[in-house]
Protein backbone atom coordinates (compact mmCIF):
# COMPACT_ATOMS: atom_id res chain seq x y z
CA UNK A 1 0.00 0.00 0.00
CA UNK A 2 2.73 2.39 1.03
CA UNK A 3 4.66 1.51 -2.11
CA UNK A 4 1.67 2.26 -4.31
CA UNK A 5 1.23 5.62 -2.63
CA UNK A 6 4.85 6.46 -3.33
CA UNK A 7 4.48 5.44 -6.99
CA UNK A 8 1.39 7.65 -7.22
CA UNK A 9 3.60 10.66 -6.44
CA UNK A 10 5.46 10.09 -9.68
CA UNK A 11 2.27 9.70 -11.70
CA UNK A 12 1.14 13.10 -10.38
CA UNK A 13 4.53 14.70 -11.08
CA UNK A 14 4.40 13.22 -14.57
CA UNK A 15 0.92 14.66 -15.13
CA UNK A 16 2.17 18.08 -14.05
CA UNK A 17 5.00 17.73 -16.55
CA UNK A 18 2.70 16.51 -19.34
CA UNK A 19 0.51 19.60 -18.90
CA UNK A 20 3.50 21.98 -18.84
CA UNK A 21 5.05 20.29 -21.92
CA UNK A 22 1.78 20.62 -23.83
CA UNK A 23 0.77 24.14 -22.80
CA UNK A 24 4.33 25.45 -23.20
CA UNK A 25 4.29 23.96 -26.73
CA UNK A 26 7.60 22.23 -26.03
CA UNK A 27 6.11 19.25 -27.86
CA UNK A 28 5.38 21.25 -31.01
CA UNK A 29 7.40 20.22 -34.06
CA UNK A 30 6.95 23.82 -35.26
CA UNK A 31 8.45 25.27 -32.07
CA UNK A 32 11.52 23.03 -32.35
CA UNK A 33 11.99 24.22 -35.94
CA UNK A 34 11.67 27.82 -34.76
CA UNK A 35 14.40 27.12 -32.20
CA UNK A 36 16.84 25.50 -34.65
CA UNK A 37 16.27 28.43 -37.03
CA UNK A 38 16.95 30.99 -34.25
CA UNK A 39 13.68 32.76 -35.06
CA UNK A 40 12.17 33.07 -31.60
CA UNK A 41 13.25 33.22 -27.98
CA UNK A 42 10.46 30.88 -26.82
CA UNK A 43 12.32 27.55 -26.57
CA UNK A 44 15.54 29.18 -25.34
CA UNK A 45 13.51 30.94 -22.65
CA UNK A 46 11.91 27.65 -21.61
CA UNK A 47 15.14 25.66 -21.42
CA UNK A 48 17.08 28.56 -19.85
CA UNK A 49 14.52 29.31 -17.15
CA UNK A 50 14.01 25.59 -16.43
CA UNK A 51 17.76 25.15 -15.89
CA UNK A 52 17.93 28.28 -13.70
CA UNK A 53 15.03 27.17 -11.48
CA UNK A 54 16.39 23.62 -11.26
CA UNK A 55 19.90 24.83 -10.37
CA UNK A 56 18.69 27.26 -7.72
CA UNK A 57 16.31 24.77 -6.13
CA UNK A 58 18.88 21.96 -6.11
CA UNK A 59 21.41 24.28 -4.48
CA UNK A 60 18.86 25.22 -1.82
CA UNK A 61 18.03 21.58 -1.13
CA UNK A 62 21.71 20.75 -0.68
CA UNK A 63 22.47 23.84 1.37
CA UNK A 64 19.58 23.26 3.73
CA UNK A 65 20.37 19.55 3.93
CA UNK A 66 16.71 18.82 3.11
CA UNK A 67 15.37 15.27 3.17
CA UNK A 68 12.84 13.40 1.06
CA UNK A 69 9.16 13.16 2.04
CA UNK A 70 10.05 9.83 3.67
CA UNK A 71 12.92 11.35 5.61
CA UNK A 72 15.74 9.86 3.53
CA UNK A 73 18.88 11.73 2.68
CA UNK A 74 18.84 13.40 -0.74
CA UNK A 75 21.60 12.38 -3.08
CA UNK A 76 22.40 14.62 -6.02
CA UNK A 77 24.41 11.98 -7.82
CA UNK A 78 27.08 13.15 -10.19
CA UNK A 79 27.53 11.57 -13.58
CA UNK A 80 31.15 10.68 -14.37
CA UNK A 81 32.19 14.05 -15.72
CA UNK A 82 35.07 13.18 -18.00
CA UNK A 83 33.80 15.79 -20.44
CA UNK A 84 34.91 15.25 -23.99
CA UNK A 85 34.24 11.52 -23.96
CA UNK A 86 33.19 10.17 -27.35
CA UNK A 87 29.86 9.07 -26.02
CA UNK A 88 28.74 12.60 -25.15
CA UNK A 89 29.58 14.35 -28.37
CA UNK A 90 28.91 11.54 -30.84
CA UNK A 91 25.83 10.27 -29.03
CA UNK A 92 24.68 13.84 -28.44
CA UNK A 93 25.01 14.78 -32.12
CA UNK A 94 23.13 11.66 -33.25
CA UNK A 95 20.39 12.47 -30.74
CA UNK A 96 20.30 16.04 -32.08
CA UNK A 97 19.83 14.80 -35.65
CA UNK A 98 16.83 12.80 -34.48
CA UNK A 99 15.48 15.69 -32.41
CA UNK A 100 15.68 18.03 -35.40
CA UNK A 101 13.91 15.57 -37.70
CA UNK A 102 11.22 14.26 -35.35
CA UNK A 103 10.80 17.56 -33.52
CA UNK A 104 10.38 15.69 -30.25
CA UNK A 105 12.72 14.34 -27.60
CA UNK A 106 11.74 11.43 -25.33
CA UNK A 107 9.40 13.31 -22.92
CA UNK A 108 7.52 15.00 -25.74
CA UNK A 109 7.16 11.69 -27.63
CA UNK A 110 5.12 10.43 -24.67
CA UNK A 111 3.27 13.75 -24.34
CA UNK A 112 2.34 13.70 -28.03
CA UNK A 113 0.86 10.23 -27.59
CA UNK A 114 -1.23 11.72 -24.77
CA UNK A 115 -2.22 14.52 -27.14
CA UNK A 116 -3.69 11.92 -29.47
CA UNK A 117 -0.97 12.14 -32.15
CA UNK A 118 -1.16 8.37 -32.54
CA UNK A 119 1.57 8.10 -35.19
CA UNK A 120 3.95 8.89 -32.31
CA UNK A 121 3.55 5.22 -31.33
CA UNK A 122 5.60 4.54 -34.47
CA UNK A 123 8.18 7.12 -33.36
CA UNK A 124 8.27 5.51 -29.90
CA UNK A 125 8.74 2.07 -31.42
CA UNK A 126 11.53 3.45 -33.63
CA UNK A 127 13.15 5.06 -30.57
CA UNK A 128 12.96 1.74 -28.69
CA UNK A 129 14.55 0.04 -31.69
CA UNK A 130 17.27 2.71 -31.57
CA UNK A 131 17.87 2.14 -27.85
CA UNK A 132 17.97 -1.62 -28.50
CA UNK A 133 20.46 -1.15 -31.33
CA UNK A 134 22.62 0.93 -29.00
CA UNK A 135 22.58 -1.88 -26.43
CA UNK A 136 23.51 -4.37 -29.14
CA UNK A 137 26.42 -2.34 -30.55
CA UNK A 138 27.55 -0.75 -27.28
CA UNK A 139 30.55 -3.08 -26.75
CA UNK A 140 31.92 -2.02 -30.15
CA UNK A 141 31.25 1.73 -29.90
CA UNK A 142 33.84 4.24 -28.68
CA UNK A 143 32.83 5.61 -25.29
CA UNK A 144 35.90 7.19 -23.76
CA UNK B 1 -9.50 30.80 -15.22
CA UNK B 2 -9.83 27.86 -17.62
CA UNK B 3 -9.84 30.37 -20.49
CA UNK B 4 -6.51 31.84 -19.39
CA UNK B 5 -4.96 28.40 -18.84
CA UNK B 6 -6.18 27.26 -22.25
CA UNK B 7 -4.05 29.82 -24.08
CA UNK B 8 -0.51 28.62 -24.88
CA UNK B 9 1.66 29.41 -21.86
CA UNK B 10 4.51 31.91 -22.32
CA UNK B 11 8.05 30.64 -21.78
CA UNK B 12 8.35 32.34 -18.39
CA UNK B 13 5.46 30.24 -17.08
CA UNK B 14 6.19 26.88 -18.73
CA UNK B 15 9.99 26.99 -18.29
CA UNK B 16 10.12 27.50 -14.50
CA UNK B 17 7.36 24.90 -14.00
CA UNK B 18 9.35 22.34 -16.01
CA UNK B 19 12.46 23.24 -14.02
CA UNK B 20 10.61 22.60 -10.76
CA UNK B 21 10.35 18.91 -11.63
CA UNK B 22 14.04 18.53 -10.71
CA UNK B 23 13.70 19.54 -7.01
CA UNK B 24 10.28 17.87 -6.78
CA UNK B 25 11.78 14.53 -7.84
CA UNK B 26 14.58 14.98 -5.31
CA UNK B 27 12.04 15.64 -2.56
CA UNK B 28 9.73 12.84 -3.65
CA UNK B 29 12.42 10.21 -3.34
CA UNK B 30 15.89 11.47 -4.27
CA UNK B 31 15.32 10.75 -7.96
CA UNK B 32 17.24 12.24 -10.88
CA UNK B 33 15.19 13.66 -13.74
CA UNK B 34 15.86 11.77 -16.96
CA UNK B 35 13.37 10.26 -19.39
CA UNK B 36 15.36 8.39 -22.04
CA UNK B 37 16.32 5.73 -19.48
CA UNK B 38 12.69 4.62 -19.84
CA UNK B 39 13.67 3.31 -23.32
CA UNK B 40 16.33 1.11 -21.74
CA UNK B 41 13.85 -0.10 -19.15
CA UNK B 42 11.19 -0.97 -21.73
CA UNK B 43 13.77 -2.85 -23.85
CA UNK B 44 15.02 -4.70 -20.76
CA UNK B 45 11.45 -5.63 -19.81
CA UNK B 46 10.29 -6.76 -23.24
CA UNK B 47 13.24 -7.79 -25.43
CA UNK B 48 16.50 -8.07 -23.47
CA UNK B 49 17.86 -10.52 -26.09
CA UNK B 50 20.71 -11.60 -23.83
CA UNK B 51 22.36 -8.19 -24.30
CA UNK B 52 24.59 -7.04 -21.45
CA UNK B 53 23.14 -3.49 -21.48
CA UNK B 54 19.64 -4.81 -20.80
CA UNK B 55 20.64 -7.30 -18.11
CA UNK B 56 19.80 -5.23 -15.04
CA UNK B 57 16.94 -4.73 -12.63
CA UNK B 58 14.73 -2.38 -14.64
CA UNK B 59 11.98 -2.58 -11.99
CA UNK B 60 14.08 -0.48 -9.62
CA UNK B 61 13.29 2.43 -11.92
CA UNK B 62 9.55 1.82 -11.72
CA UNK B 63 9.11 5.41 -10.57
CA UNK B 64 10.28 6.60 -14.00
CA UNK B 65 7.73 4.46 -15.81
CA UNK B 66 5.08 5.98 -13.50
CA UNK B 67 6.37 9.43 -14.48
CA UNK B 68 5.94 8.44 -18.14
CA UNK B 69 2.36 7.27 -17.52
CA UNK B 70 1.67 10.59 -15.80
CA UNK B 71 3.09 12.54 -18.76
CA UNK B 72 0.76 10.73 -21.16
CA UNK B 73 -2.24 11.33 -18.86
CA UNK B 74 -1.36 14.96 -18.13
CA UNK B 75 -0.88 15.66 -21.82
CA UNK B 76 -4.31 14.14 -22.52
CA UNK B 77 -5.85 16.46 -19.90
CA UNK B 78 -4.07 19.47 -21.41
CA UNK B 79 -5.20 18.50 -24.92
CA UNK B 80 -8.86 18.16 -23.94
CA UNK B 81 -9.77 20.30 -20.91
CA UNK B 82 -7.17 22.97 -21.70
CA UNK B 83 -7.19 22.79 -25.50
CA UNK B 84 -5.94 25.88 -27.35
CA UNK B 85 -8.90 27.92 -28.64
CA UNK B 86 -6.89 28.55 -31.83
CA UNK B 87 -5.34 25.32 -33.14
CA UNK B 88 -2.88 27.18 -35.42
CA UNK B 89 0.53 27.40 -33.75
CA UNK B 90 1.74 30.94 -32.98
CA UNK B 91 5.24 30.60 -34.42
CA UNK B 92 7.14 33.54 -35.86
CA UNK B 93 6.41 34.77 -39.39
CA UNK B 94 9.94 33.87 -40.46
CA UNK B 95 9.55 30.22 -39.41
CA UNK B 96 6.12 30.07 -41.02
CA UNK B 97 7.61 31.33 -44.29
CA UNK B 98 10.60 28.94 -44.16
CA UNK B 99 8.40 25.91 -43.51
CA UNK B 100 5.89 26.94 -46.18
CA UNK B 101 8.82 27.13 -48.63
CA UNK B 102 9.71 23.53 -47.70
CA UNK B 103 6.19 22.45 -48.67
CA UNK B 104 4.32 22.50 -45.36
CA UNK B 105 0.82 23.97 -45.60
CA UNK B 106 -0.93 22.77 -42.45
CA UNK B 107 0.11 24.64 -39.30
CA UNK B 108 -2.64 23.31 -37.06
CA UNK B 109 -1.87 21.21 -34.01
CA UNK B 110 1.50 20.10 -32.66
CA UNK B 111 2.94 18.47 -35.79
CA UNK B 112 2.70 19.04 -39.56
CA UNK B 113 -0.01 16.44 -40.11
CA UNK B 114 0.50 16.18 -43.88
CA UNK B 115 3.75 14.40 -43.04
CA UNK B 116 3.73 13.38 -39.38
CA UNK B 117 0.65 11.15 -39.48
CA UNK B 118 -0.20 7.58 -40.48
CA UNK B 119 -0.73 8.52 -44.13
CA UNK B 120 2.30 10.82 -43.95
CA UNK B 121 4.50 7.78 -43.27
CA UNK B 122 4.09 6.94 -46.94
CA UNK B 123 5.81 10.20 -47.91
CA UNK B 124 9.61 10.43 -47.90
CA UNK B 125 9.75 13.40 -45.45
CA UNK B 126 7.20 11.78 -43.12
CA UNK B 127 9.02 8.46 -43.06
CA UNK B 128 12.42 10.05 -42.44
CA UNK B 129 11.11 12.39 -39.72
CA UNK B 130 9.14 9.76 -37.79
CA UNK B 131 11.06 6.51 -38.32
CA UNK B 132 14.65 7.66 -38.91
CA UNK B 133 14.23 10.58 -36.48
CA UNK B 134 12.71 8.34 -33.82
CA UNK B 135 15.46 5.74 -34.20
CA UNK B 136 18.19 8.38 -33.84
CA UNK B 137 16.49 9.86 -30.77
CA UNK B 138 16.55 6.46 -29.07
CA UNK B 139 20.03 5.44 -30.24
CA UNK B 140 21.63 8.83 -29.60
CA UNK B 141 20.04 9.37 -26.19
CA UNK B 142 21.27 6.03 -24.88
CA UNK B 143 24.72 6.46 -26.45
CA UNK B 144 25.01 9.93 -24.87
CA UNK B 145 23.65 8.54 -21.59
CA UNK B 146 20.86 11.09 -21.46
CA UNK B 147 18.51 13.29 -23.43
CA UNK B 148 17.12 16.79 -23.08
CA UNK B 149 15.79 16.11 -19.58
CA UNK B 150 18.84 14.33 -18.16
CA UNK B 151 21.56 16.43 -19.81
CA UNK B 152 20.05 19.78 -20.85
CA UNK B 153 17.97 20.32 -17.69
CA UNK B 154 19.20 18.08 -14.88
CA UNK B 155 22.83 17.94 -16.01
CA UNK B 156 23.29 21.63 -16.78
CA UNK B 157 21.52 22.56 -13.53
CA UNK B 158 24.17 20.62 -11.58
CA UNK B 159 27.01 22.01 -13.76
CA UNK B 160 28.13 18.73 -15.33
CA UNK B 161 30.73 19.36 -18.02
CA UNK B 162 29.77 16.13 -19.79
CA UNK B 163 26.18 17.40 -20.05
CA UNK B 164 27.38 20.63 -21.63
CA UNK B 165 29.27 18.61 -24.25
CA UNK B 166 26.17 16.49 -24.89
CA UNK B 167 23.93 19.56 -25.21
CA UNK B 168 26.33 21.16 -27.71
CA UNK B 169 26.08 17.88 -29.63
CA UNK B 170 22.26 18.04 -29.47
CA UNK B 171 22.36 21.48 -31.06
CA UNK B 172 24.96 20.59 -33.68
CA UNK B 173 22.83 17.62 -34.75
CA UNK B 174 19.62 19.65 -34.71
CA UNK B 175 21.15 22.35 -36.90
CA UNK B 176 22.34 19.77 -39.45
CA UNK B 177 18.89 18.13 -39.47
CA UNK B 178 17.12 21.48 -39.89
CA UNK B 179 19.37 23.19 -42.41
CA UNK B 180 20.74 20.26 -44.45
CA UNK B 181 18.57 17.18 -44.08
CA UNK B 182 15.09 18.72 -44.15
CA UNK B 183 15.75 20.68 -47.40
CA UNK B 184 17.14 17.47 -48.92
CA UNK B 185 14.23 15.18 -48.05
CA UNK B 186 11.56 17.80 -48.86
CA UNK B 187 13.38 18.72 -52.06
CA UNK B 188 13.57 15.12 -53.21
CA UNK B 189 9.87 14.58 -52.46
Amino acid sequence: MKELRVLLRYVLLGAFLGIAFTKGEVISWFRIQEMFRFQSFHMYGIIGSAVAVAALATWLIKRRGMRTLDGQEIETKVKPSAGLNYRYWIGGSLFGLGWGLLGACPGPIYALIGNGVSVMFVALFAALAGAWAYGYFAPRLPHH
Amino acid sequence: MIETLSQPWPWWVAGPLIGLIVPLLLLAGSKQFGLSTSFRQICAATAPGGIEYFRYDWKRGMWRLMLVLGIIGGAAVAATLLANPDPVVGISQATHADLAALGINDFKGMVPSEFISWSGLLTLPGFVMVVVGGFLVGFGARYADGCTSGHAISGLATFQFSSLVAVLGFFAGGLVATHLMLPLIFGAW
